[in-house]
């Protein structure tokens, strides 16, 4: 059978095995709905945050972003597992035993204030939409590429199947269909890595070819050869203060993000989130430690074939022929020498490879069975749809939990707000379609805001909520309003208005740490001018310190 | 001292000494010095200096968080604060 058809049945044959986990996991009350009832087992959740947290970027696009930044790609490497560190020691264990529905609520339940809610809303709904977009158009993609079906069909058919799952099942049939996305993402990326592995160095672990193999000493030489950067030599893309700020920038906001917070309300006991953040760092280190040695392996392997090879000698690959027809390989013979160089200067270069080729030719230049090139579409489509969910149900707890219940009417029956959080959650599934189809241009820069903006904003707020006793309604406010200010500004005025990097040449990617420090020094500064918190409040900090009564503390 | 004070001075302590080893692993091996340490090769493999920041670094990640759960989970035990 030919590659397309068996894409056609695992693709069909997972998004029906999650509408049947969907429909499995409905719920009837509010605590199922945003929390899955608190039941989930340690192990289930981390595989869920780590289903939730990669997505369609990180399964397709990110070992080719690293291939083609060689070392400094570790900003996303180090960035986006370091995070977990912070999370599992300074926010997970904590705001479990806190023991609510959202992050919002934690923020304005520690600093009694509306105001203080009303901002960790507009916050939290801004962060997960301009993250949930690229998702759904992640699934317009992959259908598009693999089925040939229109982007925006795609993107009906991702909205369907999340919606379903959401409204009936709420954060229980998120839960588990993330873990069963988890286990077919990490087949897929894990078969064609060992594939790619063996092929071309003979060790099938990838792990361990990328650490005693030579590949990448010998593909960092091939690029000096051919006139192109280092590969292993730091600092060739971004300079040492950008490398080091885009880290702690990412580290930050991933602890800070929204979506991956509330996967830690879901597991029964506070020292249960502890366990938890480390099997979600485990399965999501699993692909994160296969991503630079498929960087490496596929990158020589396409230099190596393609580069000041004949015409006639590259145009006899399979796999060059077909990826030619998608437009993300292109090959001409500028200077019409019957060779396809490849130059660092754009007018002499004949050979430009898109970076989602990486990942996605690789069943093809491994010459695996066309089973596995159904396995990656089916792997990508997983890590979209559940990074998709979990965003949505964000935004959907943030307005019907937050807003609707905390805000508007606290009197609502229990009936009242599961309805009201089924609606929103349709409403903001079907509002985010058209963005999915037609996105704006800037939705790709947006998240760098994503990121910049928890790390300015959610995480001191958080944090200082936990560690400081004597932290206020004034310090937490001010400090938010000062990091979302001036990180939105620096990223808005160097990205669109044409502004100079004026801080050092710090890019908008890395503004984030700034504004962490403003937030953390305006907060300190403010909160200790102004009176300290009421006593039940500094109570409050010392009962979430501990684990102990974490079960009860649920019962509200 | 209180049972919870000294808890949570045990705690930050705890938490203070990941987090060096942390910032050791990632900004200095991984960012700082990794110039200086891609003059060594260890295993006939990559330099040592790229090797941490893409691979070593996010190996130590993992294993900090389960040596802090484990960790916590003896300091719940010895001051009655499980869950």
């Amino acid at each position: 059978m030919s590659a397309e058809v068996w894409t056609w049945i695992i693709v069909l044959a997972t998004f029906a095995l999650y509408l049947g986990i969907g429909y499995w996991a409905r719920v009837r009350e509010t605590a199922g709905f945003y929390v899955a009832g608190r039941g989930v087992p340690p192990i289930a959740n981390g595989a869920a945050t780590a289903a939730d947290w990669m997505s369609a970027a990180s399964f397709i696009s990110m070992a080719g972003l690293i291939s083609f930044l060689g070392y400094d790609g570790a900003v996303y490497l180090m960035g986006w597992t370091g995070g977990y560190v912070l999370l599992a020691l300074l926010l997970a264990p904590y705001l479990r035993k806190y023991g609510k529905y959202t992050v919002p609520e934690f923020v304005g339940d520690r600093y009694y204030s509306n105001l203080a809610r009303v901002v960790a809303v507009i916050a939290a709904i801004f962060v997960s939409f301009t993250y949930a977009v690229p998702q759904l158009r992640g699934v317009g993609i992959v259908l598009s590429r693999y089925l040939g079906v229109d982007v925006a069909t795609g993107v009906w058919a991702a909205v369907i199947v999340t919606a379903f799952i959401a409204v009936i099942g709420g954060m229980k049939g998120i839960t588990w269909t993330q873990v069963a996305q988890y286990t077919v993402l990490i087949i897929a990326y894990l078969i064609t890595g060992i594939a790619l592995s063996n092929f071309l160095t003979g060790n099938p672990i990838p792990q361990l070819a990328f650490t005693f193999s030579d590949f990448a000493v010998r593909l960092s030489q091939l690029q000096v050869e051919l006139g192109l950067k280092e590969y292993v030599a730091p600092f060739q893309n971004l300079n040492l203060l950008n490398v080091f700020l885009i880290t702690l920038t990412l580290m930050v906001g991933t602890a800070g993000l929204p979506h991956v917070i509330i996967r830690f309300y879901t597991v029964p006991k506070a020292s249960d989130a502890r366990w938890s953040a480390g099997w979600a760092l485990l399965f999501i280190a699993l692909l994160y430690t296969t991503a630079p040695a498929v960087a490496v392996f596929s990158k020589y392997n396409l230099l190596n074939t393609l580069a000041n090879k004949t015409v006639e000698e590259v145009q006899g690959i399979d796999w060059v022929q077909k990826w030619s027809k998608t437009g993300l390989l292109k090959l001409e013979d500028k200077n019409g020498d019957g060779k396809y160089q490849i130059t660092a200067a754009k007018d002499t270069n004949e050979i430009t490879i898109d970076r989602d080729i990486i990942v996605l030719s690789t069943p093809e230049v491994a010459k695996l069975s066309p089973i596995v090139v159904g396995l990656v579409a089916a792997g990508g489509l997983a890590a979209a749809l559940s990074t998709a969910a979990g965003l949505l149900i964000v935004m959907a707890s943030a307005i019907s939990h937050d807003l609707y219940t905390r805000i508007i009417n606290p009197q609502a029956s229990e009936a009242t707000k599961l309805t009201i959080a089924r609606v929103v959650i349709l409403l903001v599934t079907v509002l985010a379609a058209p963005f999915g189809i037609n996105p704006p241009a800037f939705i790709a820069q947006l998240v760098a805001f994503a990121f910049g903006l928890a790390a300015s904003t959610f995480f001191p707020a958080i944090l200082l909520g936990i560690f400081d006793r004597r932290m206020n309604t004034q310090g937490a406010v001010a400090g938010m309003l000062v990091g979302l200010v001036f990180t939105a500004t620096y990223i808005v005025g160097t990205n669109y208005l044409g502004w100079p990097r004026f801080l050092f040449g710090i890019s908008p990617e890395g503004i984030g740490t700034v504004g962490m420090l403003l937030n953390f020094l305006v907060a300190y500064l403010v909160s200790r001018a102004t009176p300290p918190p009421p006593a039940e409040i500094q109570k409050l900090v010392d009962e979430i310190r501990v684990p102990k009564g974490a079960g009860a503390a649920a019962e509200h | 001292m209180s049972a919870l004070e000294a808890y949570w001075k045990e705690n930050l302590s705890l938490i203070r000494n990941l987090l060096i080893i942390w910032a050791l692993a990632s900004y200095v091996l991984g960012i700082l010095l990794a110039e200086p340490l891609n003059a060594i090769r260890v295993f006939g493999g990559p330099p040592l200096g790229f090797w941490i920041a893409q691979q070593g670094s996010i190996y130590v990640f993992v294993i900090l968080i389960f040596y802090y759960a484990s960790r916590m989970a003896a300091l719940d035990r010895k001051y009655g604060f499980e869950d």
